[in-house]
């Protein structure tokens, strides 16, 4: 026994404390590459779990969608609100149209969808894979042989990477929605000239980077919540900070993949 | 109730250890433990909190990895498996785990299909319903089948854990504190049990409790772990047959008259 207390470690400097964290977060940073690596090699291999990512694409669905169509109709409607005035100003507020669908499908729709189902979905796929972890769920399949990384984090990824670009659609639409009522009331604007003034400025470019946005984001969001709750640490604090973190990580990379994808689209164009 | 004569091989060694060690960090867990458990036994693991129970039978399990020495399952040796072999050999082993670390997500029904229709190719809806209804007619827990786990109480979860272990057939049980937190009355009845998976299902099996009770019920052997290794391994009137004043206190505490 004496030997747990003659190892009482001494406090840490403050250089050893920088230098620790450091090295912290580029052991991390190859964590996070390993399992998407491992997520690589493991989710073409067979079984598919076919009717687990059916169940967690709903599950996902499920869980924002309320939120989703809420957020979403409301931006449309306080979008166009707002922007009006200033296009007042120039008598054009026959622009209002395209310039509420070039923020929607452009900007708002993938990265609104995104932060709503970091929030929803990637904090319960931290919470739900952590609890599991802390309660030796993931050890007790993986001693019986049952493949958990499979059956729990390859379903979770898909389901969130396929999900979320068709919720990030249903969000541009309920947000178009919202702008067209609003002009509708506003500018007596018709359906059809509407839907012609608004998808004018759209390219098809601009509908695949938002797609290729929704795809990165729903990875993203899946890849960090499984990761998140797959590697908690034991006890119960654990669960909430598998939670919390795969909340706050996820929103961070959407943001940083946002700006990369913006650019990158920029030179197709 | 007297436990029946078991059939134990004693030329048959199911396992076998030797010069294990494992630490975390500092803290040597285990410094060098030699253990043999024979075909067909049941060793009890005896030992306070926190002196590595748990972390031998996560390393014989393949749930841990060494730092020194040989675990040998089955014929295969742990430290120089392959994961293809591991995976093999994880299905000959049932791990009980200390908590039943039951899935919450799923019925019981689903507990217990979960590890065999991932296991076992083909296999068909009847033999799978036979199955699940053989082992939970073994824990006599039938009624339950489609109870969720949370609505079960701890013996009930214990038993359910056991019962998904033996549906692969497994021909080593490792049991990590089977009786921890029941009251005397279900902890007999978990003793039962183990006796009878024992006798019916030929396992070879390694019980962890600091339950004297169990131990003396289902014990063939008992083996007391003590700073790292096993002190004292034998019956279980051999091993508390000393004045070791580490080992004198665990029987003294369990048996105030
Ligand atoms: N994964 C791990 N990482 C770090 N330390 C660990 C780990 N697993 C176990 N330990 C440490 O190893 C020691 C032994 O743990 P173990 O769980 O085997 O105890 P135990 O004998 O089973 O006790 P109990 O009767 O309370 O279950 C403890 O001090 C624990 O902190
Ligand atoms: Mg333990």
């Amino acid at each position: 026994m004496e030997s747990i207390e003659s190892h009482t470690e001494q406090a840490p400097s403050g250089l050893t404390k920088v230098k620790n964290s450091v090295i912290s977060f580029f052991l991390m940073l190859y964590r996070v590459y390993a399992f998407i690596i491992r997520f690589f090699k493991e989710v073409f291999v067979p079984p598919y779990e076919f009717r687990e990512v059916v169940r967690q694409c709903y599950e996902t669905g499920v869980r924002s969608f309320t939120l989703i169509t809420l957020t979403g109709f409301i931006i449309g409607v306080i979008f166009t609100k707002q922007s009006r005035p200033s296009l007042t100003d120039f008598g054009a507020t026959s622009w209002l149209p395209s310039l509420v669908s070039i923020a929607v499908l452009k900007a708002l729709a993938p990265l609104v969808t995104a932060l709503i189902a970091a929030g929803k979905v990637g904090s319960s796929i931290g919470a739900e894979l952590g609890s599991m972890r802390v309660t030796e769920q993931i050890d007790a399949m993986e001693v019986s042989g049952t493949k958990p990384f499979k059956f729990l984090v390859c379903t979770r990824v898909i389901a969130t990477t396929f999900t979320i670009p068709l919720l990030a659609t249903y969000t541009a639409l309920i947000a178009l929605l919202g702008g067209y009522l609003n002009i509708n009331q506003n500018e007596g604007t018709s359906y059809a000239t509407f839907i012609e003034q608004a998808f004018e400025p759209i390219t098809f470019v601009d509908i695949w980077a938002s797609l290729a946005k929704a795809v990165v984001f729903g990875f993203t969001i899946g890849i960090v919540g499984c990761y998140q709750g797959y590697n908690s640490t034991k006890g119960t604090e654990g669960v909430g900070k598998a939670a919390n973190g795969a909340v706050v990580t996820a929103m961070f990379l959407v943001f940083i993949e946002e700006v990369l994808i913006v650019q990158i689209a920029g030179w197709f164009r | 109730m007297e436990k029946q004569k078991a059939n134990i091989d004693f030329n048959n060694e199911v396992i076998r250890i030797r010069g294990l060690q494992k630490s975390f960090g500092d803290y040597h867990v285990l410094r060098g433990i030699d253990l043999d458990l024979y075909q067909g036994e049941n060793l009890v693991v005896l030992g306070r909190s926190g002196t590595g129970k748990s972390v031998l039978i996560k390393l014989i399990s393949g749930m841990l990895y060494p730092d020194a020495g040989t675990i040998n399952v089955l014929g295969n040796e742990l430290t120089t498996i392959t994961e293809k072999e591991m995976e093999a050999l994880r299905i000959r082993i049932g791990f009980s785990f200390q908590n039943s670390a039951l899935y919450d997500s799923m019925t019981v029904r689903k507990n217990l299909e979960f590890p065999l229709v991932r296991n076992r190719k083909g296999i068909t809806r009847k033999e799978i319903d036979n199955a699940v209804h053989k082992v939970l007619d073994a824990v006599s827990l039938s009624q339950t089948i489609n109870q969720m786990p949370s609505e079960l109480s701890g013996g009930q979860r214990k038993r359910i854990g056991i019962a998904r272990t033996l549906i692969l057939n497994p021909e080593i049980m490792l049991y990590d504190e089977p009786t921890a937190g029941l009251d005397p009355i279900t902890c007999i009845e978990i003793n039962e049990l183990i006796n009878e998976v024992q006798q019916s299902y030929n396992t070879s099996s390694i019980i962890i409790t600091h339950d004297l009770t169990c131990a003396k019920m289902v014990g063939d052997r008992v083996a007391m772990l003590l700073d790292g290794q096993f002190q004292r391994v034998g019956t279980f009137d051999e091993v508390f047959a000393t004045d070791d004043a580490r080992v004198k206190p665990f029987y003294d505490y369990n048996f105030i008259e």
